[in-house]
């Protein structure tokens, strides 16, 4: 009775691990499961910098009204999820997946888009200005299109208050030119032909799509404060699925050479550690998906050198294990007795890289952290993996005398 | 296994080790790190023209923009990708490049846009290494307490070796360096480490069961020799995985997985025959120094 327990133990733990791998591989295949860094799926990343005016600090409430703002222009533009997070004390990283036009995301996010109605008095040979009107006041931006040249124009709809103070400046400077400008730029000079009010029209020598983003922006708001992109990125999708192809290839070979390696090796344990191995991926890839991590190119690799490091774990028990039986101790016996020393070499080892982990997300922001994450999980997945799966299966196998003698654990 | 006497000759692996490390510091001067934008900011386009182009009429095109220092153009990767690196461009600049290189040649596609602004190149590598120094001094408190402060120097001394190692390399070869290098240097760094500590808890646990007529060398060798095969089996695996990255990962990691490849070799190496004499020789001379 005793023997059959642990066979079926044993085999139910093995299908266990097989059905778990087997889920995960599927969901991770189909893209339900992790999502994929920039460098994998292609797309636009910017990091943003506030620049307050000289000698003013940035406050919290105006990064994340800018924040806000940045989502809500980036949002129009109907990508799929799109990230844009606050980092530090001035800085907000945006991440669009899928888009291809670095030059679009960049006008759209890094534009403070602050409008302003001015007039213009010439005074010696200098025009000084006055703003009459902010883009403050602004209920409504659209897109519209000028009976007359036929060209795209953007009405303005201004609040009531806007309103009265345009049709007062207006009525009494017609013939005079209204200054519109964009960030202090003038995107368009017409001359005030006679009273308006609440509704003001832009009409520049717009395209469409100049029209259409200038309508977005001031839909949206202008910036609090300035923003610089102190760093921009812009993947084409090929060369991101095509990264991610090559680099999963390299890790199903990688990983295809270190499971022969071990059974050439260490024979039957050799098995036990490629099945510990299973195991140890199934529980990374799952920690990945409930952390909600993602993966980058350069944390691909990680995993895969995750995945010859997770075998030192095995290796060191067994070396132990085979040092044991040298001295002539019955099999089992040298199995508990490797197995507890060399854990405490493992926990050793193990927790001083995962003190540089911890720094290193301690200390880093964005990729950085999200690569001492995975590296984290790696180390902990091997560690779990090589106390318990390891040990169960070893002891399994023993108890239902699967393995009797130490012939299979290798070269003694 | 035979009788290996790596503690007798430890002399000849210190005079490898240093002029190791001496060709290494030398080339790290004269040479210098080619640092990518990463690291030193500008701005690189990668273009995939749909013709066979040489990198000379690229570059007369290039050319016609302002540009305030000469850029450097090269053919990337395995099918033919022209990367083109510049000084960090303004907006109006890169779109005038993209302009003329889009008239010239109407069936591009603009695989890779990446630029940092100048202030901005040095900060993510200054932070790394703040962070991995902080690290390193909290693996010393570490290991002092679950072994003793020699074994921590001299762990960190074969660490830093490692670290060295590798960049000597990247500065002979010239290759270039962005931001998964960092990644790398953390994966080498855990790596050395690692390997290290399992060396060190064998020689602890043989100091313990140290029997009289034993010299202090005596235990140091028979532990090298008991961790031999671990330590090459270990190497083996990882150098697998990593040789499959390397090989077969694409151009993009190349760089990446190569640095990885030679800090694996150089964390095996410097486990065994730097750390471990190192300790070695420290414990002697404060024995010798409290007799």
């Amino acid at each position: 009775m005793h023997i059959k327990r642990s066979r079926i133990a044993l085999a139910m733990l093995i299908i266990l691990i097989l059905a778990a791998a087997g889920y995960i591989y599927n969901d991770v295949a189909n893209n339900h499961g992790l999502s994929l860094g920039l460098d994998l799926e292609g797309g636009v990343y910017v990091l943003l910098e506030a620049q307050p005016a000289p000698g003013e600090t940035v406050d919290r409430n105006s990064l994340e009204r800018a924040r806000a703002i940045i989502q809500n222009r980036v949002d129009q533009l109907g990508t799929k999820e799109p990230e844009i997070t606050i980092e530090g004390s001035n800085r907000i990283r945006v991440a669009i997946p899928g888009i291809e036009d670095q030059e679009q995301v960049l006008e759209l996010v890094g534009q403070t888009a602050l409008l302003e109605f001015k007039s213009g008095q010439k005074i010696d040979d200098e025009i000084v200005y006055e703003t009459i009107v902010t883009g403050d006041a602004l209920k409504e931006a659209v897109v519209k299109f000028d009976n007359r040249t036929n060209k795209a124009i953007v009405s303005l709809t201004l609040s009531d208050e806007a309103g009265q103070v345009m049709q007062e400046f207006t009525s009494k400077n017609i013939g005079n030119l209204l200054y519109i400008t964009l960030d202090g730029v003038p995107i368009s000079t017409p001359v005030i032909e006679d009273a308006v009010g609440k509704s003001a029209a832009i009409s520049g020598n717009f395209s469409d799509a100049e029209a259409a983003e200038l309508a977005l922006l001031l839909r949206s708001g202008a910036l609090p404060v300035p923003l610089i992109a102190r760093e921009s990125r812009a993947i084409g999708p090929r060369l991101g699925r095509d990264s991610l192809a090559k680099s999963l290839f390299a890790g199903a070979i990688g990983a295809a050479a270190v499971l022969l390696f071990m059974i050439i090796i260490y024979r039957g344990f050799g098995g036990v550690a490629n099945i510990s191995l299973l195991a140890y991926m199934t529980i990374v890839l799952f920690g990945l998906k409930i952390t909600n991590s993602t993966l980058t190119l350069p944390g691909i690799a990680g995993l895969i050198l995750g995945l010859g490091m997770a075998v030192d774990a095995n290796i060191i028990i067994f070396e132990r294990i085979k040092e044991e039986l040298k001295t002539g101790r019955a099999l089992k016996i040298a199995i508990e007795n490797g197995f507890s020393r060399a854990i405490v070499t493992v926990v050793d080892a193990n927790v001083t890289t995962l003190i540089a982990a911890g720094v290193l997300y301690w200390f880093g922001s964005g990729p950085i952290r999200g690569f001492a994450v995975t590296l984290t999980m790696s180390i902990g997945s091997s560690m779990i993996t090589a106390v318990l799966i390891t040990r169960w299966l070893l002891r399994l196998l023993v108890d239902s005398n699967m393995i009797k003698t130490a012939k299979s654990i290798g070269r003694v | 296994m035979k009788n290996r006497e790596i503690i007798k000759h430890r002399k000849i692996f210190y005079i490898i080790s240093a002029i190791i490390l001496i060709t290494g510091i030398l080339s790290l001067s004269i040479f210098k790190l080619n640092l990518g934008i990463d690291f030193s900011s500008g701005t690189i386009l990668e273009i995939d023209l749909d013709e066979d182009v040489s990198t000379g009429e690229v570059r007369d095109i290039v050319n016609q923009v302002d540009l305030s220092q000469e850029p450097s153009i090269r053919e990337v990767g395995d099918s033919g990708i022209v990367q083109i690196k510049t000084e960090s461009l303004t907006k109006e600049l890169r779109q005038d490049m993209l302009d003329k290189l889009r008239e010239r040649y109407p069936e591009m596609t603009l695989e890779k846009i990446d630029q940092v602004d100048p202030v901005f190149g040095k900060e993510l590598a200054r932070q790394a290494f703040l962070a991995l120094a902080i690290a390193m001094v909290l693996m010393v408190v570490y290991i002092t307490w679950r072994f003793e402060f020699k074994f921590a120097i001299t762990a960190i001394v074969a660490l830093v070796y490692d670290v060295l190692f590798v960049l000597a390399f990247l500065a002979i070869t010239q290759m270039e360096i962005n931001n998964e290098f960092i990644a790398a240097i953390l994966l080498i760094v855990g790596y050395s480490i690692n390997d290290t500590i399992v060396i060190f808890d064998r020689v602890r646990e043989n100091l313990k069961l140290k029997k009289r007529d034993e010299t202090l060398a005596e235990v140091v060798n028979k532990s090298l020799q008991q961790s031999l095969t671990r330590s090459i089996h270990t190497s083996i695996t990882t150098l697998l995985t990593v040789g499959a990255i390397l090989v077969l990962g694409g151009s993009t990691l190349r760089i990446f997985s190569l640095s990885l490849f030679l800090g694996i070799i150089s964390g095996t190496y410097s486990s065994l025959f730097l750390a471990s004499p190192l300790w070695l020789d420290w414990r002697l001379k404060s024995e010798k120094k409290r007799a």
